[in-house]
């Protein structure tokens, strides 16, 4: 009969519809059920492989995974770790880096020079696109490694490479390389802490120079952790301890990253007792956090650098009179209190005060709040009457452009608007063209702790990030002898010259320094995060 | 009906391969440097840039691409994603958890609106009918964005009830609150339908002559106006099914679900224009599947709609 057949049909579709709802139990074994065992909240990271990674996820991941050549002390100053002594020549060009002898990958493979040189070379090739290769780009022969596309995007292909090895890397014996550097640079044992330096071993290469296609699923490592499984995408990474290791053996047994899309959910999960770690309270949450946590909410300082550039290109902002009336006209204490909550800190230099070398108040009286002086500064400089600040939305600054906004509209009396645009590419690309958007909301995170790490991609003529076109011959020789010094001191001395010939231009109007401000459950205790927003995996431990 | 069908599937390829087409079109002509948001606050290098290049053919002309996109759909391989992973893989483990959400949803929300729908239908204007379109009204009026995120907070975290998240393998508990959630959005529309339908079908002759023949209310209502009054709805309920599940975003980001709506918002919103075009060709194909079923249910439920 149609009408039993009709609800029979209706009946076993509901019913299979639950059983496909329900079925799939958790055929994944819980690693919180593994004792001494943490949980870490990370965003997806964008890649394990560690000439690849450049943010800040995979790079969690990472420092579990490897043991770095050098780490920083309390004062930011390099001392060496994997290595065991890091030489140089006289005019800080050659280096000889010598390992710890006795480490192992975790595949029971020994850690020998080959393995940095092939893992090196591999980051430094230009085909192999990796993220991280202009890590590379002081290593002699690094030139030779990169080709150019003839023709931008037509359809011509570039063609290959004249080297495949860098010519500045050199084998001495299983345990000794030396590299050669283009220029003298006093600051390369601070540079080789990072990431895209860790060493790869041969079981991640199929063939000389291609590396496996799934290395970057479960990479392989010279650290105090393995991976446990896969990296399960969109989910988590799990990493257990290694058997006798040979370094600084971490407290804690185990870490599963568990992966969040979103960082409210990861709030959602922290209060609930369901996460050990958040490393980024979202601002939205900020205000309840204190409650919900109360001492297990912490702040550490991170190297993170807000700022607002000025079109230089633009005859308005020619002036640096001008620039230096906004720069008093805006109150940072009081967008970091208000809008930010105390996460972030006021900006008063150009390079963060946690590098050793720099100053905490370089810039001085012009980044003072002084609304009168900054108004009589700007009219007699006639200064423009309508001001722009242009902005990625999709980066949650309208807040703070508005804020600032409105504290340069009391303080000047001029016109100012922010301007949003849908994403970074698209403010970029107009800065490129030289489109009149006003002020040019920037951010930077340091790539390791030398003063150079902000004043050069950021302020030389030809520095990467230099988007707004600042140009000074005076400031980039300063900086070049500050890389070329005998001693980092001298470097910093020079650095330091270098910055307050920006003080007097002010190319970029100083904003915040970050802060991490992260909380944990009450299962963990001795977290902190470092300068790279980073969780010490060394030290956290499990509460009694 | 056989024809019909057979019509029908060859409608579907021809509006899969269009559908495709303005995707692809629209992702292309929107994506302009796809990678810097690989690269974050700074530049691309150039080498990065010309092994990018070379990787996703994007430096070939549209036609071009578009052929090597084509080419490799017909062969199963969707492409990779601007990060690297297989289109494919990323997929096969979103969709899971997607269905079984939407499905959960699905039918949560077709029990509710059913059962209330029937009973407002037979006693409109009462007591119940008031109480429920009140209710129907406010769920409605609330936008997922603020009840999805409220209710994790007052279910989830303050009374402790459900998990605040879920994973991807997550079991019936753990997807209850985000399917009741998800829910919502479909619930009210189905309620309406169920209680005009049912109203409407009160009046109707053959109810009367039941009626007179002195069957049972029960039986009246349970088995003859049931039967009839359902015909839309389940129709309506199979379309909700689809669009439920490309549509999950909201939920599926704030209980951090790596589903099929997330990936999609994710694409978007950092173009990975292979992500976003693989993603959508399988959902039309989802879309237009689910479709066809629905308009052959709709033959065999009403014994008065004939195919041909």
């Amino acid at each position: 009969m149609p009408g039993k057949s009709q609800w029979k049909m209706a009946a076993s579709a509901a019913a299979i519809a639950l059983l496909a709802a329900g079925c799939s139990g958790s055929s994944s074994d819980d690693t919180e059920a593994l004792p001494n065992s943490i949980s870490i909240g990370i965003l997806e990271p964008s890649s394990l492989v560690p000439s690849n990674s450049v943010e800040v996820n995979g790079s969690q991941v990472l420092a579990a995974l490897f043991y770095p050549l050098v780490r920083f002390d309390a004062k930011n100053s390099p001392y060496p770790v994997a290595a065991q002594s890091i030489q140089h020549d006289k005019a800080n060009r050659v280096w000889t880096i010598k390992l710890r002898p006795g480490f192992t990958f975790s595949n029971g493979e020994p850690v020998t020079s080959d393995n940095y040189i092939d893992a090196w070379n591999y980051g430094a090739y230009g085909p192999n696109a990796q993220a991280g290769s202009y890590f590379f780009k002081r290593i002699d022969g690094f030139a030779d490694l990169q080709s150019e596309d003839p023709d931008g995007k037509g359809p011509q292909k570039a063609p290959e490479p004249k080297a495949k090895k860098l010519r500045g890397l050199k084998k001495v014996d299983n345990l000794t390389f030396k590299v050669t550097l283009s220029e003298d640079f006093a600051g390369w044992q601070s540079v080789i802490s990072y990431d895209t330096f860790f060493p790869l071993p041969k079981a991640a290469f199929a063939s000389d120079g291609v590396l496996n296609k799934d290395f970057g699923e479960a990479p392989i490592g010279n650290g105090p952790f393995k991976m446990k499984g896969k990296w399960v995408h969109d989910e988590k990474v799990v990493v257990e301890q290694v058997a006798d290791f040979k370094g600084t053996v971490p407290k804690v047994a185990g870490i599963t990253w568990k992966i969040y899309q979103d960082l409210n959910a990861q709030y959602a999960d922290l209060v609930a007792g369901n996460l050990d770690v958040e490393t980024k309270i979202p601002i939205e949450n900020l205000g309840s956090a204190s409650g919900d946590l109360g001492d297990r909410l912490a702040k550490t300082p991170s190297s993170a650098f807000g700022f607002v550039g000025f079109p230089v290109y633009e005859d308005k902002y020619k002036n640096p009179n001008v620039r230096r009336a906004l720069s008093m006209a805006i109150n940072r204490e009081e967008m970091t209190d208000q809008v930010f909550l105390g996460a972030e800190t006021p900006a008063k230099s150009f390079v963060s005060p946690r590098v050793k070398g720099a100053r905490p108040n370089s810039c001085g009286e012009w980044c003072e709040y002084n609304p009168t002086r900054a108004r009589q500064l700007y009219t007699s400089a006639n200064g423009p009457r309508d001001i722009k600040i242009t902005y990625n939305t999709d980066g949650g600054h309208k807040a703070w452009v508005d804020a600032m906004c409105n504290q340069i509209k009391a303080s000047l009396g001029v016109n100012c608007t922010g301007v949003g645009l849908p994403k970074l590419r698209v403010l970029l690309d107009k800065v490129r063209a030289k489109e009149d958007v006003g002020l040019i909301r920037l951010g930077w995170t340091m790539d390791y702790p030398l003063m150079e790490s902000y004043l050069g991609p950021l302020f030389t003529s030809d520095g990467s990030s230099n988007y707004y076109g600042y140009e000074n011959s005076t400031f980039d020789s300063l900086v070049r002898q500050g890389s070329a010094a005998p001693t980092t001191t001298q470097a910093e001395k020079l650095w330091r010259d270098a910055e307050d010939i920006l003080v007097k231009d002010m190319p970029v109007l100083p904003l915040r320094f970050g802060q991490n401000v992260f909380g944990y459950s009450e299962r963990v205790t001795d977290v902190t995060m470092d300068l790279y927003q980073k969780v010490d995996i060394y030290t956290i431990d499990i509460a009694a | 009906m056989f024809r019909y069908i057979v019509r029908r599937l060859l409608q579907m390829v021809l509006t899969f391969f269009g559908a495709t087409f303005v995707v692809y079109a629209l992702m292309f002509a929107n994506v302009d440097d796809p990678y810097q948001v690989l690269a974050g606050e700074r530049s691309l290098t150039e080498s990065q840039r010309t092994g990018l290049n070379a990787r996703y053919h994007l430096d070939d002309g549209f036609f071009t691409q578009y052929w090597h996109y084509v080419k490799g759909l017909l062969t199963g391989d969707l492409g990779q994603s601007l990060t690297g992973r297989p289109i494919s893989e990323m997929l096969s483990q979103a969709w899971p958890v997607t269905i079984r959400l939407a499905l959960f949803a699905i039918v949560i929300a077709a029990v509710v609106a059913v059962g209330a729908g029937v009973l407002s239908g037979i006693r409109r204007g009462g007591a119940f009918d008031t109480v429920t379109l009140v209710l129907t009204l406010v769920v409605l009026a609330m936008p997922i964005v603020v009840l999805a995120p409220l209710a994790q907070l007052v279910f989830g975290i303050q009374l402790g009830w459900f998990p605040p998240t879920a994973t991807r393998d997550a079991n019936l508990y753990q997807l209850l609150l985000p399917a009741l959630v998800l829910g919502t959005l479909v619930v009210a529309t189905e309620l309406r339908v169920t209680r005009s339908s049912v109203a409407e079908n009160l009046r109707a002759d053959y109810v009367r002559t039941a009626r007179a023949k002195g069957l049972a209310p029960k039986r009246v209502i349970g088995v003859h106006v049931l039967r009839n009054s359902l015909i839309p709805v389940i129709t309506l309920i199979g379309v909700d099914i689809g669009a439920l599940m490309s549509g999950a975003v909201v939920t599926e980001g704030v209980f951090n679900i790596p589903g099929v709506g997330f990936n999609l918002f994710r694409g978007i919103r950092t173009e990975d224009g292979p992500l976003v075009v693989g993603f959508v060709s399988v959902l039309v194909i989802v879309f237009l599947v689910i479709n066809l079923i629905v308009d052959l249910l709709y033959a065999v439920l009403d014994p008065r709609i004939r195919y041909e």
